[in-house]
C-alpha cells in the first residue's frame, strides 16, 4: 500500500520518541545520580534513549589517553630532594616534532661557566597554533611533557593568554599519575621507577658501585646488598606503591641506622655532583 | 598499427605495467622512456606525443581509469615541471604510471581532458598550484585559489606570507626560543596579501556576478520551451554559505525554468595549501595534518599516508613490515571508520532530503558510540592521529575507562572487547536494520531518489569517479580487492554494487556496505584476541625517520571513496627527512568532477541531493 514505508518509518520515530521516557521511567532518577552505574548505563552500548548529558551540570570524564594541550612534569611539592625540580632537560625533541612548531625553549646555561644545563630557562607553548597531536608526549624520552586533561581552557583576552610560559605549563607530577594511572604506571615500569629517569640511572649506577665495592672489600658480607637491589628492583607486575616507597628510603637492612644515614647523604651529595658533570659533559659535548 | 590491432589485444589488456611500459617504449621509440631515477617507476612520455601515448594506454593496453594527475617542481634538479599520472584498470592489478615534462618558465602540456574527462579538475589543479598551462583544456582556470592571487604557491621557489624556514624543524624554536611570538603579529590580517603585478581588484568581477550582469543588461538568453512558453536563463548562485552544501562549497546553476542547463562548482574556501605545508614537514608531521583531510574518517587518512611512506620506507635496507596485530588494528580502525562516515552521510542525505535531523540523530547517536572507542584508543574523538610508519600509536587500550579529573566529571567504565563486541554483534547490526526499514521504503525518499542524478557506469569510470558513487552506477571497483592492502586479502567481504547509478543506489551501497564493513569486523574480533599481547609496532619509532630516495603512490579504500598519496622522497641519495613532493587524491575533490554532468537536465530541488548523495567534505575538497 502506498504510504506503508512513511508510516512504518512513523512508528520508528515514535519508538525512538518513547525509548528515552521508558529509560527514564526505568532507571528513574537514579540515572542522574553521580553513581558510576547509572552513568555508565546511559552512556554504554546497551542504552536505547538518547543519552544526552547536561553540560556543565554533568560532564562526560574523558580516557586516559585523550589528550589536549600539553603540560609540564615537576616533582610534587612534598619531594623529599626536589620538590618542583623540572623533569625537562631542554633535549629540544618536543620542539623538533611539534608539526605546527608552537613550542619555543630556551635552554639554561651555567652563568659562570657559560655551558648549557640540562633544564630550561623558558619554555613557551602556543596553544593557538597547537593542534593536539600528542607527539611531544610520544616522543620526549624523559616523560616530562604530557597532554592535559582540561579542556576548558576559554579566556576573555586571546592576545595575550594564549602563549603559555613555564609557569602556566608546569603541573606536579602527582597530577599526571592522577588523570592517567594507567599511562602513568606504564611509563615507571619502564624507567625502573617513579622517579625521573636521570635520578634511577644514578641511582643505579651507583648501587652497583656500592656492590662492588662491598664485594671487594668483605666478600663475606656480599648478600646484603644484593638483597637491597632485589627489593628495589620492580617486579614488572606491581611497580605502583610498594616501589614508590622503597626508592624512598633504600636501607641495606643489616647495617645500624646512624651508619645509614650518614652514607645515605654522602650519596645524595656524589649523586647531585655526578649527575650535573656527567649532565654539563653530555650537553657540551652535543654541540 | 593495423599489424598491432590483429595481434590478441586481450593479452595487452591483462598484462603487467612492466609488460605495458615495454609495450609503449616499443610502440613509440624516441617519444617514450624509461624512468631510471632511483625508486621512480613507469616511463617518460614526450609532451608532443602525450595525447597519443595516453590515448593508447587507454584503449589498447585497457588503462580505462586516471586515479592521479598531478606536478613536480624539480627546481635545482633539471628545473622542469613534471605531470604525474597513474593510470588503472578497473578490474584491478597495480598502476602504469606515466610522466611528462616540461620547462619551469613557459610550462605547457596537452590536456588529458579528451582522453579522460577525470583529469579535468586536476589539470586545473595543476594549473592553479604549479602554473602549467594545458592546451586543449575545455576550462582551464584556477579552481582552488581566486584570479587575484599571486604566483602558483607549490612551486619550489613561492613563499607563503608567514614564511620562516624552508624546512622543519625551524632553527628558532630550540635551544634559543626566546623569540616567541604570535604569528599573527607577523603575519597582520590585509598586509598579508599579493596581487599579481597588473592586477587591479575594482575590476575583478566574480564568475556568477558576471552572468548576473548579463542577465541584467540586454543579453538576456530567451528560450522556447516544448509547450512553446518562453523562458529566461537564470543564473543561481547557490552556496558558498548554504546548509545544503556541508561546508562552504558554492554552485552557479544556470537554469532554463527548473531545469538545470550547466552546474559550476566552485571551491577553495577552505584552502589551506596542505602540500605546501606538507613538504616542509617532515615525514612523521605529516600523520596529523591528514586527520583534517576528510576529518569525519580520520583513521583511513592515516592509514593511506602510512602506507604511502611504508612503501618508500620498503625501497631501503632496513625496513620491517607492520605487525600482525598492527594490521588487525588497523583494518578494525579504517572499518568502524567506515561506519562511522557512511552513517553520516545517509543522515545527512536525508537532511537534504528534508528529513530534517531526526534520522541524522539516530545515525549520530551510533557514530558517538564509535567515537568513545577511538577516543579511548588514540586520544581524540575525530584527529585520531593513530596510525605511525610501521604499526599504530598504542594497543587498544583494556578498559575504556575514564577518570574524573574535573568538577562534575561523570565517569564511565567498560571493557574494550566486551564493549567492540557488544558494539559489532549486537548494537549495531540491529540499527543498521532498524534504519533500513526506517527509511528504505520510505515514499519520499524513494521517488526523489530512484532515477535522480544518474551516472551511467562508462561515464563514472570515465571522470574518475570513485567509492560508493562509482559503486552505485554497477562498478565493482573497490581498492581493497582491485589492489589488496593489510589484511584484507584473508578477509571475507563483498562489493557492494548498485544497478542504476542513481542517489538511490548510492543510498543502498552504503547502506549495504556498513553491514559488509560489520561482516569484516566479526573476521577482526577473534584476531584481536588471538594476537593479544604481540607488538603493535615494528622497531622503533623514530621522531625524524629518514625515508629512502623514490617515489609511491599509496591507496586506500576510504568511505568516501580511494584516497591517494603521491609522495616523493628525492634530493638526497642517503634519503630525506622531508617529503619532496606530498600529493593527496581526494576522492571528495574528483568526484566532484562528475557533479557537473549528472545534474544536467535534473531539476534545481535535485541538486541538493545529487550533492549530499556524492558525499563530501571540504576539508578533503580544498586542502
Amino acid at each position: 500500500m502506498y504510504g506503508m514505508g512513511i508510516l512504518k518509518g512513523l512508528g520508528i520515530t515514535i519508538k525512538h520518541f518513547f525509548a528515552t521516557y521508558t529509560d527514564e521511567i526505568r532507571y528513574g532518577l537514579r540515572k542522574y545520580t553521580k553513581a558510576v552505574d547509572n552513568f555508565q548505563i546511559r552512556q554504554g552500548p546497551e542504552t536505547k534513549g538518547i543519552f544526552t548529558s547536561m553540560y556543565p551540570d554533568e560532564k562526560i570524564a574523558v580516557p586516559e589517553r585523550f589528550r589536549f594541550v600539553p603540560f609540564l612534569v615537576v616533582n610534587d611539592d612534598d619531594h623529599p630532594d626536589a620538590p618542583g625540580a623540572d623533569w625537562c632537560t631542554a633535549c629540544g625533541i618536543c620542539a623538533k616534532v611539534c608539526p605546527p612548531q608552537c613550542i619555543w625553549i630556551v635552554r639554561a646555561s651555567d652563568p659562570n661557566t657559560g655551558r648549557p644545563v640540562p633544564r630550561p630557562d623558558e619554555f613557551y607553548i602556543d596553544i593557538d597554533i597547537c593542534m593536539n597531536c600528542g607527539f611531544c608526549m610520544e616522543f620526549c624520552p624523559f616523560d616530562a611533557i604530557k597532554m592535559d586533561h582540561d579542556y576548558e581552557l576559554a579566556s576573555y583576552d586571546r592576545t595575550t593568554v594564549h602563549i603559555h610560559d613555564h609557569e602556566r605549563l608546569i603541573k606536579p607530577f602527582s597530577y599526571w599519575k592522577s588523570i592517567a594511572p594507567t599511562t602513568a604506571t606504564e611509563e615507571a615500569e619502564a624507567r625502573g621507577g617513579w622517579e625521573h629517569i636521570d635520578v634511577i640511572k644514578e641511582r643505579k649506577k651507583r648501587e652497583a658501585a656500592a656492590a662492588r665495592a662491598a664485594a671487594a672489600a668483605q666478600p663475606a658480607a656480599a648478600p646484603a646488598p644484593q638483597a637491597s637491589t632485589a627489593a628495589e628492583t620492580p617486579a614488572a607486575a606491581d611497580v605502583a606503591a610498594p616501589v614508590a616507597e622503597a626508592v624512598a628510603d633504600a636501607p641495606a637492612p643489616v647495617v645500624d641506622e646512624a651508619e645509614e644515614e650518614r652514607k645515605k647523604a654522602e650519596r645524595l651529595a656524589k649523586r647531585e655532583a655526578a649527575l650535573a658533570r656527567k649532565k654539563a659533559k653530555q650537553e657540551g659535548g652535543d654541540n | 598499427m593495423v599489424d598491432h590491432a590483429a595481434e590478441p589485444v586481450e593479452t595487452l589488456k591483462t598484462g603487467t605495467p612492466e609488460d605495458a611500459a615495454a609495450y609503449l617504449l616499443e610502440k613509440f621509440p624516441g617519444a617514450v622512456s624509461a624512468d631510471t631515477r632511483p625508486g621512480f617507476q613507469g616511463v617518460i612520455v614526450d609532451p608532443a606525443k602525450l595525447v597519443e601515448v595516453a590515448q593508447t594506454i587507454k584503449d589498447e593496453l585497457g588503462y580505462d581509469f586516471l586515479s592521479s594527475a598531478t606536478a613536480v617542481d624539480y627546481l635545482g634538479y633539471g628545473d622542469h615541471l613534471e605531470m604525474v599520472y597513474h593510470a588503472y584498470r578497473i578490474s584491478g592489478g597495480t598502476a602504469l604510471n606515466f610522466k611528462a615534462q616540461t620547462d619551469r618558465e613557459n610550462a605547457k602540456l596537452p590536456s588529458l581532458v579528451g582522453v579522460w574527462r577525470g583529469a579535468d579538475f586536476q589539470e586545473r589543479e595543476a594549473y592553479d598550484l604549479y602554473g602549467i598551462h594545458f592546451d586543449g583544456h575545455p576550462n582551464l582556470k584556477r579552481i582552488l585559489l581566486w584570479e587575484g592571487f599571486d604566483g602558483h604557491p607549490m612551486r619550489k621557489d613561492w613563499k607563503e606570507a608567514y614564511y620562516e624556514d624552508e624546512l622543519k624543524p625551524f632553527d628558532s624554536r630550540w635551544p634559543d626560543g626566546g623569540g616567541v611570538h604570535r604569528s599573527e603579529e607577523k603575519n597582520v590580517f590585509g598586509k598579508n596579501v599579493r596581487y599579481p603585478a597588473d592586477f587591479d581588484l575594482a575590476k575583478l568581477t566574480d564568475i556568477s556576478e558576471e552572468s548576473l550582469y548579463k542577465m541584467a543588461g540586454v543579453d538576456v538568453e530567451m528560450h522556447a520551451m516544448d509547450d512553446g512558453v518562453r523562458t529566461d536563463t537564470l543564473v543561481v548562485n547557490m552556496g558558498p554559505h548554504h546548509p545544503s552544501t556541508h561546508g562552504v562549497f558554492r554552485m552557479i546553476i544556470s537554469l532554463n525554468g527548473e531545469s538545470i542547463n550547466t552546474l559550476e562548482p566552485v571551491m577553495g574556501y577552505l584552502h589551506r595549501n596542505h602540500e605546501k605545508i606538507g613538504e616542509r614537514n617532515t615525514y612523521l608531521m605529516n600523520m596529523p595534518y591528514t586527520d583534517r583531510l576528510d576529518y569525519l574518517s580520520s583513521m583511513g587518512n592515516n592509514l593511506g599516508y602510512a602506507i604511502a611512506v611504508e612503501q618508500l620506507m620498503a625501497l631501503g635496507p632496513r625496513y620491517s613490515p607492520p605487525t600482525y596485530r598492527a594490521e588487525v588494528i588497523r583494518v578494525l580502525m579504517a572499518e568502524l571508520t567506515r561506519i562511522v562516515n557512511h552513517l553520516w552521510s545517509i543522515g545527512f542525505l536525508l537532511n537534504d532530503l528534508g528529513a530534517f535531523f531526526t534520522p541524522m540523530l539516530y545515525a549520530n547517536n551510533e557514530r558517538e558510540k564509535i567515537l568513545d572507542f577511538f577516543e579511548a584508543a588514540s586520544g581524540s574523538r575525530m584527529m585520531c592521529n593513530y596510525m605511525r610508519f610501521g604499526g599504530v600509536f598504542k594497543d587498544i587500550p583494556e578498559r575504556i575507562k575514564s577518570m574524573a579529573t574535573m568538577v562534575n566529571d561523570r565517569v564511565r567504565d567498560y571493557d574494550t572487547m566486551q564493549f567492540l563486541s557488544q558494539m559489532i554483534n549486537e548494537r549495531l547490526p540491529r540499527f543498521i536494520d532498524e534504519y533500513d526499514r526506517y527509511l528504505t521504503e520510505n515514499e519520499i525518499l524513494r521517488e526523489r531518489c530512484i532515477g535522480v542524478g544518474v551516472l551511467p557506469a562508462e561515464d563514472a569510470i570515465n571522470l574518475s569517479a570513485v567509492g560508493p558513487l562509482l559503486r552505485g552506477s554497477g562498478v565493482a571497483y573497490d581498492v581493497r580487492r582491485a589492489e589488496p592492502y593489510s589484511i584484507y586479502p584473508e578477509l571475507d567481504f563483498d562489493i557492494v554494487v548498485g544497478k542504476n547509478g542513481d542517489i538511490f543506489d548510492r543510498y543502498a551501497v552504503r547502506m549495504q556496505e556498513m553491514r559488509e564493513s560489520l561482516r569484516i569486523l566479526r573476521q577482526i574480533l577473534p584476531r584481536l584476541e588471538q594476537t593479544k599481547g604481540e607488538p603493535i609496532v615494528s622497531g622503533t619509532q623514530a621522531y625524524s625517520p629518514r625515508v629512502p630516495p623514490g617515489e609511491s603512490y599509496g591507496r586506500v579504500e576510504n568511505p568516501k571513496g580511494e584516497l591517494g598519496y603521491y609522495v616523493v622522497s628525492y634530493g638526497d641519495d642517503k634519503g630525506t627527512q622531508n617529503p619532496w613532493r606530498y600529493h593527496v587524491r581526494a576522492p571528495s575533490f574528483i568526484n566532484l568532477t562528475a557533479l557537473g554532468p549528472m545534474t544536467r537536465g535534473m531539476k534545481i530541488a535535485d541538486v541538493v541531493t545529487i550533492l549530499g548523495s556524492i558525499d563530501i567534505v571540504l576539508g578533503e575538497t580544498d586542502r
